[in-house]
């Protein structure tokens, strides 16, 4: 898996969507990501395969079930590589700004 | 999951030999290399104990292998002692997996403990991709990228 994969990978809503599933609860199947979507399972299950390929989750077996972690070590690879070496304090001096302005509140 | 479980998964593939990831994984002098100025301390069998120590001497995690097959996998019982909230948590499970793939070594390591919204699992999940990043670094290019 190179960059490119990763930045593929990540470019379709529909796939952001499966990670934003997997950071608010890790480790789930396929069924359970499912579930809610407007997405068919065949779908899903191709799009998890190309989140799997670019690395940015990891499979683990768990009896007859299949659960889907996000892998945060690729993610981390590209946020040093292409975020931490710009001006990391302006950049979240910018976003606590627009946090503030649209009124979002952690 | 139904079951108070805390978990979180990493990969990362290296291009190695699961014999030198391995020697990195497991050689004391190699660990001080790239986990950042911290270092795993065990005789690597079964039922051993196993500590991570840090460069100023302090006892960061402790516990004991509970499987061990050389160079596929390792099973590490982890206590952190680093901040009370952390050690309140009790013991965690730390599954670490070589794998053979082509062209490549799949590192695999499954940290989880049976506590819902751990903050270990949350702590480590900081330090787990630095290590792993500096670990492919450093058996890739002889170089790590964090210290």
């Amino acid at each position: 898996m190179t960059d490119d994969d990763v930045f593929r990978a990540l470019a379709d809503s529909s796939r952001r969507a499966l990670l934003d599933r997997l950071h608010a609860r890790n480790g789930q199947t396929l069924g359970e990501l499912c579930e809610g979507l407007a997405m068919s399972r065949q779908a899903v299950t191709k799009h998890l395969g190309i989140l799997e390929q670019a690395n940015l989750i990891a499979t683990r077996k768990e009896g007859r079930e299949k659960l889907h972690f996000i892998n945060p070590v690729p993610i981390a690879e590209i946020a040093d590589r292409w975020i931490r070496k710009f001006e990391r304090p302006q950049l979240d001096a910018l976003a606590a700004l627009k946090r503030d302005l649209e009124g979002e509140r952690e | 999951m139904t079951n108070p479980t805390s978990r979180f998964v990493y990969v990362t593939y290296i291009r190695t030999t699961p014999e030198l990831l391995w020697a990195a994984l497991t050689d004391a002098e190699r660990n001080k290399l790239y986990w950042l100025g911290a270092w795993q301390r065990s005789d690597w069998t079964e039922g051993a104990d196993w500590a991570i120590v840090r460069g100023n001497g302090e006892l960061a995690d402790s516990g004991q292998i509970l499987e061990i097959e050389k160079p596929r996998r390792i099973v590490i019982r982890w206590l952190n002692h680093m901040r009370p909230e952390l050690e309140a948590e009790g013991f965690a499970r730390c599954v670490i997996e070589i794998e053979q793939v082509e062209g490549a070594v799949k590192l695999t390591v499954d940290h989880s403990i049976e506590v819902a919204d751990s903050q270990l699992i949350q702590a480590v999940s900081g330090g787990w991709p630095k290590i792993l990043s500096n670990l492919k670094s450093l058996l890739e290019t002889g170089e790590v990228l964090l210290s």
